[in-house]
């Protein structure tokens, strides 16, 4: 076969083979196409959150800082023109977006992002670990029906859950506290089924030499079983983080009302001019910035994780 | 015992918030409810049967045009974001992954940085760069200078409407028939198209996902053995029949799920949605999870919002199956 297929390669006509040439250059040509698609908002993002607000809509491309830096927007009560403070490709950087959104709350909305998030992500590392190590390694009656529900779960729309929820909260009076966020968020079905993929991969004897021991199951999942899933809970725990962090839907229906408990999703959803107020580009940047930068810190530093779980997902979909 | 007491914290936490909740939508989706009125009281709310179903879908009325409203948006937003995201996601999944690529791990950290990011910082980035005078139509402007300044954010027409009205056909020239009524919305709305602000929402939408996709179909391309190829290559398959009868085929289970995934997430837009549009213009972006959070939270009538909800969760459910046969995902697994 392969000696009969070998020649026909050879006699590829020169189009074909200056076809097979150009794919590479296409292929290039296409990807970074792509990748500035992506890569471009962002940058401008961050370039004209640190711009005067004249700037912003005059001079939107500028994306070269260059000195002075920290200018005033400001001079003698009147605010300087999009030309004082850019030319061409380059602006002169001023603090005014970041200086009006943190007057507009944002070190409290930050604070209450980084507490719910953090609360949300602990508790199902702690939640999701136990119930993954029951299912996949505990018998007892029930098991497989308890899986097959929490599985079943995944399949519920959060739309559909909107309105019941906010019942059960107002009635349990968790509406506008942390607890009405934090408590319905503390397990997850995926994190559940995450773990329990995790867990049926370590092997039986570990536990059989536990037990021989004598070691009570909490102390033995505690001290040995659970510092075995570290690459797994470090999935988990960016997952937990970015879900909670981004939340928006649960946030603006269980906290909206209390404007001390606003997390930064919502609070930047107000900042988009909701009860009368203006849009102010270079503040909402700002925002913007302060929103995501974190959680880019996290993506880089953690890469690995990112990939790893989207490949767990694809797992569970199947 | 010990196997209860590791799973009892989770299960009551799902129990109590996601299977009590989906049977109390279904009990209250029969009642006419106001969210406001404590249910203490006696006089809280009424069962009324399945009225609210009723005027959602068969009463001619305000309630069935709003639903049928945000339907026809959102299948138009379903139908126009997931095959293109799904399509872009797995060419350029199957583009990173060639041989001769260089900086595979670039491009892969570049397609899905935005996906990290929330879906209402983006939201707002978009109204920035489509906001009337924004750097989009700059950027178009200094390209084309005749270009008339596109309102991407408060355009209500119908892209199809546009489109047509390119070639002088409107509203008026298909007469009666094009006024004709089905569940409250003209024939001429029906096929309309997307609107234009909406059209704006789906490219924002198919922006933030493909990164997303693209890393889960670049992690299945990965897993096909190199052999698989070779023997093709060896076989003297061209570059378009192994795509076509290995790749693709190979892809079929990973397919099924990104289109899955995509249909559940589409089906239910609704934080770009509030950030961007709140439905308007002229109820062009409302879609039916944003009626579902509109007729509970600013019309007060949680029984109709419930019932609306259902209605989704059922749809969904008919469009996943309907998709399964189609990618062939019930024999996938």
């Amino acid at each position: 076969m392969a000696a009969e297929a070998l020649p026909r390669l050879g006699e590829v006509s020169p189009v074909v083979r200056l076809v097979r040439r150009l794919v590479p250059y296409v292929g290039y040509t296409l990807l970074i196409t792509a990748a500035l698609s992506q890569i471009v908002p962002f940058v401008l993002t961050v370039a004209n959150s640190f711009k005067c607000l004249p700037a912003v809509s005059a001079a939107p491309i500028a994306f070269l800082p260059t000195p002075p830096f920290f200018v005033e927007c400001q001079a003698d009560g009147v605010t300087r023109s999009a030309s004082e403070t850019t030319s061409g490709i380059t602006f002169n950087p001023a603090l005014e977006g970041y200086q009006s959104v943190f007057e507009a709350n944002l070190g409290r909305w930050l604070f209450n992002t980084a507490f719910i998030a953090l609360a949300i992500m602990l508790l199902r590392l702690l939640f999701d670990s136990l119930a993954g190590y029951a299912l996949a390694r505990i018998r007892f009656p029930g098991n497989r029906i308890i899986f097959t529900i929490i599985l079943g779960t995944m399949m519920i729309p959060g739309v559909v859950l909107l309105i019941p929820r906010f019942i059960i909260l107002k009635q349990l009076g968790m509406l506008n506290a942390y607890s009405g966020i934090i408590i319905p968020l503390m397990a997850d079905a995926f994190g559940i089924f995450l773990m329990k993929q995790f867990f049926e991969s370590i092997p039986n004897e570990i536990e059989e030499a536990g037990q021989v021991d004598g070691a009570n199951r909490f102390i033995m999942f505690f001290r040995i079983i659970l510092p075995m899933a570290t690459p797994a809970l470090t999935a988990l725990a960016i997952f937990s983080f970015q879900g909670a962090w981004n939340n928006f839907l649960d946030v603006l229906i269980v906290l909206g009302g209390n404007q001390d408990l606003w997390t930064l999703p919502l609070g930047l959803s107000f900042l988009r001019g909701g009860s009368g107020r203006t849009l102010i580009w270079n503040e909402f940047l700002a925002g913007s910035v302060i929103t995501t930068l974190p959680m880019a810190i996290i993506f880089f530093a953690f890469q690995r994780y990112f990939v790893e779980g989207v490949n767990y997902s694809g797992l569970a979909g199947q | 015992m010990a196997g209860m007491a590791f799973i009892s914290p989770a299960f009551i936490i799902l129990f109590v918030f996601l299977i009590v909740p989906m049977i109390a939508a279904l009990y209250f989706s029969l009642t006419n409810w106001n969210g406001v009125t404590p249910l203490t009281r006696s006089d809280a709310y009424e069962f009324v049967g399945l009225e609210n179903y009723q005027r959602l879908l068969l009463q001619s009325g305000t309630r069935q045009e709003a639903f049928f409203t945000s339907l026809k948006n959102t299948v138009y937003f379903v139908l126009g974001v997931v095959p293109v995201q799904t399509l872009l996601a797995m060419s350029l999944a199957v583009l990173v992954n060639q041989r001769w690529l260089k900086g595979k791990g670039f491009f892969r950290t570049t397609f899905y940085f935005p996906s990290i990011s929330s879906s209402v910082v983006i939201s707002l980035i978009f109204m920035w760069m489509f906001n009337s005078d924004g750097i989009v139509n700059q950027g178009i402007r200094s390209i084309f200078p005749a270009y008339q300044s596109v309102t991407w954010l408060s355009d209500s027409n119908g892209i199809l409407h546009n489109l047509l009205g390119l070639f002088g056909v409107t509203r008026d020239s298909l007469g009666e028939f094009g006024r004709t009524e089905i569940a409250s919305i003209s024939i001429w709305d029906w096929l309309s198209g997307p609107s234009v602000t909406m059209l704006t929402i789906m490219i924002l939408n198919t922006w933030t996902t493909i990164g997303t996709l693209m890393v889960v179909f670049l992690a299945a391309l990965q897993n096909i053995p190199a052999q698989v190829y070779e023997a093709a290559y060896v076989d003297g398959a061209t570059t378009m029949q192994i795509f076509r009868k290995i790749t693709v085929p190979l892809l079929r289970p990973t397919t099924f799920f990104v289109v899955t995934l995509g249909l559940i997430g589409t089906f239910q837009v609704f934080d770009q949605i509030y950030v961007i549009s709140s439905g308007g213009p002229a109820d062009t972006t409302l879609t039916i999870a944003y009626l579902v959070y509109r007729s509970g939270f600013k019309d007060q009538r949680m029984g109709i919002a419930a019932a609306t909800a259902i209605v989704l969760f059922l749809i969904i459910f008919v469009f996943t199956l309907i998709q399964r046969r189609i990618t062939g995902g019930d024999r996938a697994a």
